[in-house]
Parts: structure tokens; sequence; C-alpha cells
């Protein structure tokens, strides 16, 4: 089961200007909702816990996954799982091998592995696609196959960056359905910055309002 | 054919570079590893196995050729193998052994046997860079030279060779004219200009300072200048000018009437000689008496092309063969160059055909089988007989050429 | 490891850029002991001055580089603009990569025995038409304004600025940007403008520097097209340098500061017409203005990027006729008679150049090749792009004339033991081999979206599984044209191998211009079209294996 989600004192400025705080614990299967307007750096919080802070941003404090310093780890080792508004499917693979790309190494035997890409795309109705080029795949589509990608690289915790401002209106209820059914029902803590209210009460999580706090 | 330096393409910093970054003074040095010619034996058991880097002028295939052949030959004769390094322009080869010399190779070097003649000869002779003492009068092929009717093997553009390279064939200016064009082609400055005032854009020179375009100006100059014993010295830079008054005031008047009024020119001989090809101007030159024939065997001039020379005389030369100090295979380089001087080599060089470079020979001193080989050649439609070829006048001293080309270039090039 | 690939790859370039540089300088200034100068004087830059007719030079030589650069882009953008995702537009783009890997003389040469008065097209049109039956007595090749050299220039350039147009449009999303506009109401040159080419331009603006470099320093197109009274400075230059007397050398390294100089302010002038062009963009973007006179210009461009290529292409046509040609007299349209007489005595000693030019080409690129990419990588692991700091020094290689460095380079070789080895050559090569790479590839590379690697990062792939799974694999198209561009650059060098090589190492180049100095017109058409076969070969790879090795993906193709 997973560990909750902590960042301690997490404090991100750029050139010496204070962006964004947060000192909060998220725990297993819970949502916690960073909202404001763009520009505010709200998603340099998610690159910040994932590792990928472009150097001109300082960050302080701790990103704890239970009692492990995340932010001490190198960005591959810090096993959380990164949803961003687009797809970002690996273009040159096929569905099932960006799928298979994401399977840890320790899962062995091309038939286990395969089995397992199988298993996530049943999991998703999406069973004879292993073979597809993603650059075939519908908008929903490729949502649920990223979707189920970055859950069967087994993460810690999700960090969900606008991951539904790209769909439309008649997918992204299913869309987000389906995420945060996933999450919950793997006892995953969850990140979710937006700026869409409907994504924050679909979440039914806590808040944090930098709109309201600026 | 053989052109010292030809059309100005790449580099030849190389000497500049060496210099100054060594800086080392050039001293006559003295390799200790020459062989010496006149034991002949131990030259060839020193050559066995060897391979000689014979750096020559690429431009003309039917030279390459040649030079492939001999190289064989010497293969089979000695065991010596020889790869010619094409080159295009032989200051480049100077600025080598330079460079070799300001970094301290004095031996191994990349140059074994080169292909020179004029200035570049003097250069390296003055900066101590060949292969002393003296070798090429030694070599075993040396008494069949004819150096009683061809003194300009001894002497390099008034510069003495002092054996320090062999010669290797003679060149003479001679002027070709298609006869289907033009039948009776003038043949003294005077009638040349004459003939392009009714014929505007008949006929050009390459531009100078390539080597071709810079002997027409000596051909010029050694028939307008007034005291004709001034070009056998050292430019007298109080007089030049006026020395070549005369020149610039022919060249003046005949630009106007040149191939595109003289406002541009043929970068090189095989340029203008492919304008007479095509029909642009009738009258054109070369350096190679059988260069006209070997060009229509060749396919490269229309087979009415003819050959002639000027009334008073033509420029002629020789061109040589020199060994660096620094040569990596000296012993391999003496006989290819005395392989050169055979009968043989010499033979086959002077075929139309083949090349059709004049030999350096004294036939009559020749067995009866290689004056056979001689006798044999067909030395082409276009070829003028030895005893039409008329006189030969020197080439000036080597300063002359370069104080010409400067002067031409400040006058007709810089508009 | 990876860490110290900047750092070695700036010292291949530059250690051998940077000693040769110092053996201009210093006798520029009058310091060379050997050749008697031992104080700091201007007295070099004082006969340079006084030469007759240098300002024609200096304004020849800035002049043609800056219109054929010009010439070259604008044609370039205004036809991709016009036809970008249409038939025509991909009929090219088949020609022209190839046509790129076509080296500068043999373009040239092939220009001039078309256009010039006893020329292919003359000969097409006489005597019927011209009622000629010898060459007209017309200054058309090597003009004094050298208009036909800016031209040739200008064909000859506009393959290699379409190319990295090419690289990268697919960054820029042309097709949907071009719906966007269209669906405002823009016509489609207007639209591509003013929503493409701000994004395109900044990828491509290097590569035009390295034109302008290049066009302001060019040789042997102006040897073969251009004026020769005066010539533009950089052949004088170069005859200046291969004089007989020494003395002249210094002079020609002060001409090689001047023509540093003349490059640079080309460049700089380019640089104040780019702030006024973009100034003016943008209030034009802002206008609103639907259209861009987009028949004409789209006419316009068509009609003279179809003459243009075609007359390079017709060229190498010719080329290849001259190479098969028995007699062939004007005005003949064509040769009496053919032969394979040039081939036949040829082809077996071109077989060992085409071995040498491989065993120097292959090895340098794939280490230029794996260098860019460990830079690159390292940049991209780092999150760091280091282009304002380091990237002039990637240029300095392309936009020092050659001449003006390479004996400095000869030396250091000499020093090092290592002339006239094919390791010296391949090193010298590595000079100008490894800025090109990195120019073709850094900016298709840096443009890759930075989160594929982070979703990569984050699905737990170490730093080298998302290098070799993802990275590598989305920038193959951009490897494998860098990969032949550098190819083509290596085939090219003529100066570098010769001098490195001491004469010994002969490759299709050294032995084509070697050859073309004797102005054999078969013997020029056949060496052209060898030299043309190697690069040609290389780029017809690289735009067949990444389409064959993923042959089932679709996204990259750029325009898809």
């Amino acid at each position: 089961m997973s560990e909750p989600l902590t960042f301690e004192k997490v404090e991100i400025s750029l050139a010496g200007q204070p962006l964004i705080g947060l000192d909060r614990t998220i725990g297993p299967g819970e949502v916690l909702t960073v909202m404001g307007p763009s520009g505010v750096g709200k998603s340099s919080l998610l690159a910040h816990a994932a590792g990928f802070l472009a150097p001109a941003f300082r960050a302080r404090g701790r990103v704890l996954s239970g009692s492990i310093e995340v932010t001490g780890l190198p960005a591959h080792k810090r096993q959380l799982g990164l949803l961003f508004q687009d797809p970002l499917l690996f273009p040159h693979l096929s569905v099932g091998a960006n799928l298979a790309f994401a399977l840890a190494p320790d899962l062995k035997g091309r038939a286990a592995r395969e089995a397992a890409v199988a298993a996530a795309l049943a999991d998703v109705d999406l069973s004879e696609f292993a073979g597809r080029d993603p650059a075939t795949l519908s908008g929903g589509q490729k949502a649920r196959v990223a979707l189920m990608r970055v859950l069967l690289s087994r993460p810690r915790a999700l960090l969900l960056d606008e991951p539904f401002s790209k769909l439309d209106a008649a997918l992204r209820g299913q869309i987000r359905k389906l995420v945060f059914g996933k999450a919950r029902a793997r006892g995953l803590p969850v990140l979710l910055v937006t700026h869409d209210h409907a994504d924050a009460e679909a979440a039914g999580g806590s808040i944090v309002d930098l709109t309201l706090s600026a | 054919m053989f052109h010292s330096r030809h059309c100005s393409r790449p580099i030849a910093g190389a000497a500049l570079a060496a210099s100054l970054l060594l800086a080392a003074p050039f001293t006559g040095a003295q390799a200790a590893d020459a062989p010496d010619p006149a034991d002949w034996p131990a030259v060839l058991d020193a050559a066995q196995g060897q391979t000689v880097y014979f750096h020559a002028w690429g431009g003309e295939p039917r030279i390459n050729s040649y030079i492939a052949w001999a190289g064989e030959r010497l293969k089979e004769l000695h065991g010596v193998s020889v790869e010619q390094v094409k080159v295009d322009d032989t200051a480049n080869v100077v600025a080598r052994v330079v460079a070799e010399k300001a970094a301290g190779q004095d031996t191994g070097g990349a140059v074994d046997l080169v292909w020179i003649n004029g200035e570049n000869f003097v250069s390296l002779k003055k900066a101590g860079l060949l292969m002393t003492p003296g070798w090429a009068t030694k070599l075993p092929n040396w008494d069949l030279v004819d150096t009683t009717d061809k003194p300009a093997v001894l002497t390099d553009f008034t510069e003495p060779t002092d054996g320090l390279e062999s010669p290797w064939g003679m060149a003479k200016l001679v002027f070709m004219h298609d006869t289907a064009t033009l039948t009776h082609a003038p043949t003294t400055l005077a009638a040349l200009a004459e003939y392009l005032k009714a014929h505007p854009g008949r006929f050009t020179y390459p531009q100078p300072p390539n080597f071709h375009g810079s002997t027409f100006l000596k051909q010029v100059l050694a028939t307008t200048i007034a005291d004709k014993t001034k070009l056998t010295k050292p430019v007298d830079p109080a007089s030049f000018e006026s020395d070549v008054a005369p020149l610039f005031a022919w060249l003046d008047a005949l630009h106007p009437t040149m191939w595109r009024q003289g406002r541009a020119f043929p970068q090189n001989q095989p340029a203008m000689r492919q304008l007479l090809a095509d029909g642009e101007i009738d009258i054109a030159f070369t350096f190679n008496p059988a260069g006209a024939s070997a060009a229509i065997a060749a396919g490269e001039l229309p087979d009415t092309v003819r050959t002639f020379v000027l009334d008073g005389g033509t420029i002629g030369n020789a061109h040589f063969l020199a060994i660096p100090y620094n040569a990596n295979a000296k012993a391999g380089a003496l006989v290819l160059a005395n392989f050169l001087l055979s009968a043989e080599a010499q033979a086959r060089k002077q075929d139309p055909t083949i090349w059709g470079d004049p030999t350096v020979l004294a036939i009559d001193a020749l067995s009866d089988a290689d004056k056979a080989r001689f006798a044999a050649l067909d030395l082409g439609i276009a070829t003028l007989a030895p005893q039409q070829l008329g006189p030969v006048i020197d080439e000036p001293h080597a300063s002359w050429m370069t104080a010409l080309e400067r002067a031409w270039t400040a006058r007709y090039a810089s508009q | 490891m990876i860490r110290l690939a900047p750092a070695a790859t700036l010292v291949l370039m530059l250690a051998p850029v940077a000693a040769g540089l110092a053996g201009t300088l210093l006798p520029a200034f009058g310091l060379v002991p050997a050749l008697g100068g031992e104080t700091l004087s201007l007295e070099a830059f004082r006969r340079l001055a006084a030469q007759p007719g240098l300002g024609t030079s200096v304004l020849l030589s800035m002049g043609t580089g800056l219109a054929a650069t010009l010439g070259a882009f604008m044609l370039t953008i205004l036809f991709t603009a016009a036809f970008e995702g249409t038939y025509i537009f991909r009929a090219l783009r088949a020609l022209l990569s190839p046509l790129m890997s076509v080296p500068h003389a043999a373009a040239a040469f092939g220009l001039a025995f078309l256009i010039m008065p006893s020329g292919f097209a003359m000969r097409l049109l006489s005597p019927w038409a011209s009622g000629a039956t010898r060459p007209p007595d017309v200054l058309i090749v090597g003009d004094p304004a050298g208009i036909a050299m800016t031209f040739g220039l200008m064909a000859k350039e506009i393959p290699f600025l379409f190319l990295m147009v090419l690289a990268a449009l697919p960054q820029a999303d042309p097709a949907r940007a071009r719906r966007v506009a269209a669906s405002f109401g823009y016509a489609p040159v207007a639209g591509w403008l003013k929503t493409v080419l701000p994004r395109v331009y900044p990828q491509i603006r290097l590569p035009v520097f390295a034109v302008i470099a290049y066009a302001t320093s060019v040789v042997d197109v102006a040897l073969i097209l251009g004026p020769t009274t005066p010539p533009p400075l950089a052949v004088r230059l170069t005859g200046w340098m291969n004089d007989a007397d020494l003395s002249l050398r210094f002079m020609a390294s002060a001409g090689a500061l001047l023509q540093l100089g003349v490059s640079l302010a080309a460049i700089a002038l380019w640089i104040v017409g780019e702030r006024v062009l973009a100034w003016l963009g943008l209030r034009w973007i802002a206008s609103g203005g639907r259209r861009a006179a987009d028949r004409s210009l789209a006419a316009l461009s068509g009609v003279l990027m179809s003459v243009l290529t075609g007359a390079l292409l017709l060229g190498l046509l010719v080329l290849a006729l001259w190479s098969l040609a028995g007699p062939w007299r004007f005005p003949d349209a064509l040769p009496a008679s053919f032969t394979l007489a040039t081939w036949q005595h040829h082809l077996a000693a071109a077989g060992a150049t085409i071995g040498t030019t491989l065993v120097i080409g292959l090895p340098v690129v794939a280490i230029a090749v794996t260098l860019a990419l460990a830079c690159l990588e390292n940049e991209t692991r780092r999150s760091r792009v280091l282009r304002h700091r380091s990237l002039p020094l990637v240029y300095l290689p392309l936009i020092v004339p050659q001449i003006a460095f390479l004996f400095g380079l000869q030396i250091l070789f000499l020093m090092a033991g290592l002339h006239d080895t094919l390791v010296a050559v391949a090193l010298a090569h590595m000079v100008f081999v490894i800025p090109y790479v990195l120019l073709a590839l850094s900016d298709p590379w840096r443009a890759i979206d930075p989160r594929y690697g982070h979703v990569a990062s984050a699905l737990g792939a170490s730093p080298g599984r998302t290098f070799w799974r993802v990275r590598l694999p989305l920038a193959r198209r951009a490897v494998a044209t860098a990969a032949a561009l550098g190819f083509a650059v290596s085939v090219a060098q003529y100066l570098p191998t010769l001098l490195i090589g001491g004469g010994r190492t002969a490759t299709v180049t050294t032995e084509a211009v070697a050859l073309a100095s004797g102005g054999n017109r078969r013997l020029v058409g056949l060496y052209a079209l060898l030299q043309m076969a190697l690069p040609f070969a290389a780029f017809a790879l690289a735009a067949v294996i990444p389409a064959v090795t993923f042959r089932h993906r679709r996204e990259q193709e750029p325009g898809a």
C-alpha cells in the first residue's frame, strides 16, 4: 500500500522572487488540488517534486514519500508518476511498446511483460491496441494509454499537470473519473495542478487556491 | 605543358606558419644519408624496395599516365615504387619543404622528387633545401644530355643548376591557329595587333600571374625592350618603369581589340586552348611544341589546328627534377631521375600520343637502337620540325617575371 | 564522461583554429623572425591598403556574398511559404537534399558550362535562333560586378538553407498554423510568413550566418564564375599566400584579417537588417493584413526556384555530357559522338580515391555525430542550454576563412608527428565537420519536447535509457541529416586534405581539383559527378534509413 506524499516547507522562487510555497501532506488515495491562473508557478511545484526544475528556479524544502526523501533521489528513482496536458506517448514506439517501456525491469520474461501490457490495455478497454501507432489513436484513447503507462511504472504518487485541459468536454469527465478512480483504487496520493474549477470539484479533495492568496 | 606555378588555387602558407612558430634559422643542412650517384650500384641497392613520392603537377591526365608508366617500369627494373603526388601548384611543394625544415624534420620528408623550374627552384636552392652536393651530372644517363645545343638544361631562368636538378624536358613557346578560320597566321606582334583590329575578340592570353600569361608578357618584353641584355640581370627598380613602357604601350593598344575587350581573361593555358576549340578565339599558344598535336590526338582540338612561331624567335626553357635535402627515399629518387633521362623514357615522353614533351637528350649521342626510338616517332600533324621552331629566346632573370606580374596586375586587374 | 563532451568537442574544433589564427595574427603585425620581421609593425597593413583595387575587391566580396545570401534566403522562405505542403514542394524537397551534396566547384563548373557564350544554352539556340556560328563575344561569366558568381552562389546555397528550413519545420507545426491562419482569412503566403516564419527563423539563423561567412570568403566558385580584374578579396589573398615571394605573406596575413573583418561586417549588416525587418514584421503582423501579394510572390518564387534549380540540374547534366563527349564543337547542341574513353581511363584510379575518401569521412562523421550528441545530451541532462556562451565558438571554424588558419594547423600536426597520416587528415576534417554536424543537430535536438524526457524519467528510465530509447529515436531524422551533411563536408574538404595530408592523401576532391586545374571539361565532368556521388549516397541513406526503421510511425513526418 502507498505511503503519503509530504511537501515539507517547499518554497520555490525565481530570481529571488518567491513564487509559491506548499507545506502539506497528501494521504494515500487523497487528492490535493493546487489552483491558480497560469504564470504563478504551480507547475514548478510538480517539476521540483519530479526533479526537472529548471536551473533558473530555486527550491527549498523537501518532498517525502512516507519517510523517503524523494527530493534527494535522481529523477528516475523518484517513482512519481507524471501526467501532462498532452499524453506524450512516444511517437516512435507502438502503444504496447509505450506501456512496456514503463514496466519495471524486474518483471522478467517476454511473455510476462506482454501479459502485463495486455492486462493494462484490457483494463481501459483497449485490448486490441498493443500493435497500434499512437498517432492513429483518438484523444481519449491516448489519454487512457498515458494513464496506464504511468500506473505500470508503479508510482509512489501521481503528479498531474492540467491533464484534462486539452480533452473535449464530453471526454473530460470520463477521463477524470478514470484517473481519480484508478488513483483511489491503488491508494495513490495525487497532486493536481489546474486552473479549472471543475477539475478541483471532480477531484473532491482539499484545494489550495493561489488565485485568492495572490 | 609544364606549369611551375599553375593557377593560384591553394595556399602555400605552411612556410610562413612554420617559420613563425619555430623560427628555425635556415642553414644549409647537409644530410648525412645522401647517397652518392658516383657509386651507382650502391644507389641501386639502397633504392631497392623504396617508395618514391614524386610531387608533380597533376592537371594533365596524359602526363599522369606517363608517370604511372614510369612507375611500373621502375618497379620491374629496380624494385622501386613510385607514387605521384598530384599537386596543382609547385609553390605548395616548396612551402611544404620549408615547413618541414622549420619544424626540424631534417629526414623522412614528404617530398622525394619534385618537378620544378624557375623561381621555385631558385627559392629552394637559395634556402639550401635541396639535396647536396650536386648529383644530376653524376647520373649514369647524364652523358646522353644535350648540353651543347640545349644550354637551358644547365641554367634555369639564368640560375645555374649546379647539378641540384636533373633536366627532364624542354619547352618552347609556340602559337596555335585553326586553319579552318584563319589560314595565314600573323607571325609578328605587329601583325597580331593588325589582325585583331580587323577581327576583334579573336585573341587573348591567360591572366598573369598564370605561368603562360607571364610567358606571353616576357615574349612581348623580349621583343620590345630597348636593351635586351638587361633581361639576363636582375630587374633594376630604377629603370623598370621605362624598360617596360613599350610593352605596356603595346598592350594598352591591344586590349580593347582582344577577347572580352581585355576585361576578362582565361585563367590558364588549357582554358585558352578550350576557347580556341570553341571557336571563340583564332590564336592561342602553348609551351609544348607538340601540345597542339597531342590535343588533336585527344580530341580536344580540331585537326585543322596548326602551330607557328614568331619571327625572331620565342621564349624557351627546360624543366627539371629536384630532390629536397630531407627526402625520405633519396636513392629511389635518384634511380627515378636517372630512368626518366633514359632514351626509353625520353622517347616515350616525346610521343605526342603519350605526352609530346621534347627530349633533353642529344640524339647523336645515342646508340643506334635508341636513335631508332626517336626516328620512329610521328610528332603529329600540328608539330613543327625542330628546324622550323626558330631561335630560342632565353628566359629572363627570374626577378623579371615577378616584377612584370605585379605591374600587369596593378595596371589591368585592379579597377 | 559525458560531462567532458563539450570541452572535448571545443578543443577538437578550436585548438587548431586558435593555433592557425596565431599564425595569421603575428605576421600581420610583422612578427616573423625567420622572415626578417622582428618588431611589431603595421607595415603589412600599409602595404595591403596600397594594393590597387583593394576597395573594389572588398566590395565585391561583401556585395556578392550578401546578395547571394539574401537571394537564397528570400527565395527559400518565399518558396516554402507559397508551396509548403504541395506536390511541387515535395518534388523539390526530394531534389534539393541531393543537390546540396554537390560540391561548390562542381556546381559552378556546371553553371559555367551552361551559361557561358560557348555554353550549352547557346549551343541549343545556335545557329537556328541566335544566328551564331561562333560564340558571341559577350562577358557573361566572370563579369566585373560578379553577377554570374552571385547567381552561382545563390543556386548552391539554396539547397543548404532549404535543408535547414526542412529540419526546423516540424517543430513549427506548419500544417496546423496554416490552417489556423487560413481560418482567420489569411492568404497562404501571408499566413505562413506571420505564423510559421517567426518560429522557423531562430532555428535557421546561424546557418544563415554560416552562409554569409562562406559566401563572402569563397575561393573556388569565385575562381570559376567570378571576376578577375580584380577578383574578390579571398581570391587575391590566396594568390598572395601562394606567391613564391615569401615577403608577400605578411600582407597576405593582414589580408586574412581583413577578410575576417569583411565576413564579420557582412554578418553585422545582416543582423541590422534582421532587427529592422523584425520590427517591420511585428507591425505587419499586428496590422492584421491578410495578404502579401500572394499570387505574384508565389509565382515569382516558383519561377525563380525552378530556373535556379533547373540551371543547377542542367549544369550537372552538361557535366555528365562532357564526361561522355567525343569531339564537341560549337555550335553543335550535342557531341558529334559519345565515348566511354574518359571513364575507362580514369575510373580505376578514381576507385582508390573513393576508398580514401570513405576511410577518412566515415570515422570522422561517426565521431562528430557522437560528440555532438554527447554535448547535446549533456546539456539536456543538466537542463542548461549553453548556446549563448559557447555557440559563437562553435561557429568559429565556419566564420574564420579557412585560408586564415590552415597553415598553423599544418604546423601543429608536424610538431605532433602526425603529418601525412590519415589520422591527421581526419582530425583536420573534424575541425570543419563538427560545427556543421552541431549546426544541423542542435536546433532540432533542442526543439524536442523536454517533457518526453521527463515522462521517461518519471517512468523510471535511467538517463541512458531515456537517451537511447526516447531522445535519440525522436531525433533520428535530424541525426541522419546531420551525419549526411557532415559526410558531405568531409568529402568536399580540399585545402585541409591537401595541406595536412602532405599531398599523399588523395581524396575524390583533391584529385578533382588537381585535374580541374588542367581545364579539361571531360575530366571536370567526370570528377564532378564522382564528387557528387558520395555525398549524394549519404543523403539518400539519411532519407531512407529513418523512414525504414520506423516505417509504421507517422507523427514525426514533417508536415504530416
